[in-house]
């Protein structure tokens, strides 16, 4: 019974650490989106150049470890003078990691497109630029949906390693009340709980949201993915 | 013929992989001519076509679109010149996440600038004209081959082009869709529509077009008109081919 009114006291502090998890995710998620959009259109499209630094910032951001970039980007603010503030340094870290993994999906849902989605739109005259935003990007950002979905939730749980740096996040307020009271199991079944109710919630959007833009008669799209659902 | 050159190819050269794939291709189109390419799979047919709106870079060549030879190294000249070439791919190419009349519209608005209403006006009577007013909101998913095939026809007529390019835009569909798509195109034709259609369709051809041109192995080797080529009693590679087309076809 004690551990319950434990929880209970501590439930008002892990919910506005929820706020602040949210906070985070969104920003970062959607720096991700904002970077890794032209990062894949970069990787594909791009000159030799532009190729040769996509892939290495890829291979950077996929190959360090987030706990070590978010000491790294804290000594970075530092030394540039910025204010070190755990947030926004978080916020950088996840957002660009984010947008590592992202541009990887992008790119592999415009390569699965028909090369003749690009050609039709040459021939009638677009401009690359052109092609890409109004033929290739809608049609690969719906492919899209699935694999950024599983990026969300990979994204919302590495969250959690932020509160080395102090963001008062779920886990930065369950580890303090788990600290003054001992009583860890009943504490981080919650925030356990908490975490996936928020994966939960956001997945169920993501799939509500490929559903209304799947294209009518297109088999690729969410009526495979209800499909296979249904078979297992 | 004295008509006025539309269209004119100036020894076309492409390898692709240490492999001569078209070997010095030229030929001249007039305003109102239907030229049909005919040959063996791997010939050079659909290269030659995907060099002529460099789709394929050719490496050697000029292309003069109107007497204005194409600066192939300029972005916008290029584009300018595709915008005034129509082409029609074997598998259609549909924007698959739009509707009949968005894949219409999306060029007159993204290329030559139309306002939405007056690109949405040019798509319905385009569709109208090929027979597919009524099937304006459905998607390509929706439509059968040949209905996909026409859509993209009256895609590349809103564009108002000098010139279409057809490559086998029949091959994928099966006899009867094949002979929708070939009866809008007979309707081109006789409206006189400048055309360059490579197909194995030999009656088509026959029937209308005022030259048939035979590529083997990347060289044009014969041309004239089709009642020349396909004489009773001449030996020409153009008659071998179609002899063997036939037999095929029998044996079936």
């Amino acid at each position: 019974m004690h551990s319950l009114t434990v929880v209970i006291d501590a439930l008002p502090a892990m919910l506005a650490g929820g706020l602040v998890t949210v906070g985070n995710v969104a920003v970062s998620l959607s720096l991700g989106l904002c970077l890794g959009v032209p990062l894949a259109v970069g990787q594909i499209y791009g000159d030799a150049l532009a190729r040769r630094l996509v892939h290495i910032y890829v291979w950077f951001f996929c190959g360090v470890p987030i706990l070590v970039l978010l000491f790294l980007f804290y000594g970075l603010f530092i030394f540039l003078g910025l204010p070190a503030e755990p947030f926004s340094i978080c916020c950088v870290v996840l957002g660009l990691t984010s947008a590592a993994y992202q541009s990887q999906i992008f790119r592999g849902a415009m390569l699965s497109l028909p090369r003749g989605q690009l050609n039709a739109a040459r021939a009638l005259g677009m401009k690359d630029r052109t092609a890409v935003a109004s033929v290739i990007l809608p049609q690969a950002l719906r492919l899209s949906i699935p694999g950024f979905a599983n990026e969300f939730s990979i994204l919302l749980k590495d969250s959690a390693i932020c509160f080395v740096l102090g963001t008062q996040d779920i886990m930065a307020r369950t580890s303090f009340a788990a600290a003054r009271t001992h009583e860890h199991l009943a504490l981080y079944a919650a925030a356990g709980l908490l975490y996936f109710l928020l994966t939960w919630l956001v997945l169920k959007l993501l799939h509500l949201l490929e559903r209304r833009v799947h294209i009518p008669g297109y088999a690729a799209g969410a009526e495979a993915g209800a499909f296979s659902g249904g078979q297992t | 013929m004295n008509a006025r050159p539309v269209l004119r190819l100036e020894g076309i050269s492409k390898s692709l992989g240490g492999k001569r794939i078209l070997n010095a291709c030229s030929l001249t189109v007039c305003r109102g001519e239907l030229k049909v390419l005919i040959g063996p799979s791997g010939a050079g047919k659909s290269t030659l076509l995907q060099c002529i709106n460099c789709l394929i870079q050719p490496d050697e060549g000029e292309i003069w679109l109107d007497g204005k030879l194409l600066d192939r190294t300029d972005d916008g000249a290029l584009c300018a010149f595709r915008a005034q070439v129509g082409m029609i791919f074997q598998d259609f190419n549909l924007f698959d996440h739009l509707t009949a009349a968005e894949n219409v519209t999306i060029a007159l608005r993204k290329v030559r600038g139309f306002s939405r209403a007056r690109a949405e006006e040019r798509a319905g009577e385009e569709l109208e004209r090929v027979g597919l007013a009524n099937r304006r909101h459905l998607y390509p998913a929706e439509l059968s081959g040949g209905q996909k095939q026409r859509v993209a026809i009256a895609r590349a007529l809103a564009m108002d082009p000098r010139v279409i390019l057809l490559d086998e835009p029949t091959s994928a569909l099966d006899p009867e869709l094949a002979g929708e798509v070939l009866s809008v195109i007979q309707l081109l034709a006789r409206g006189g529509m400048t055309m360059i259609m490579a197909t194995h369709q030999m009656d088509f051809a026959r029937a209308l077009a005022h030259e048939i041109l035979f590529m083997e192995k990347g060289v044009i080797v014969e041309q004239g008109a089709p009642a020349a080529l396909l004489l009773e009693g001449r030996a020409t590679r153009t008659r071998d081919f179609c002899a063997k087309l036939a037999d095929l076809r029998a044996n079936r």
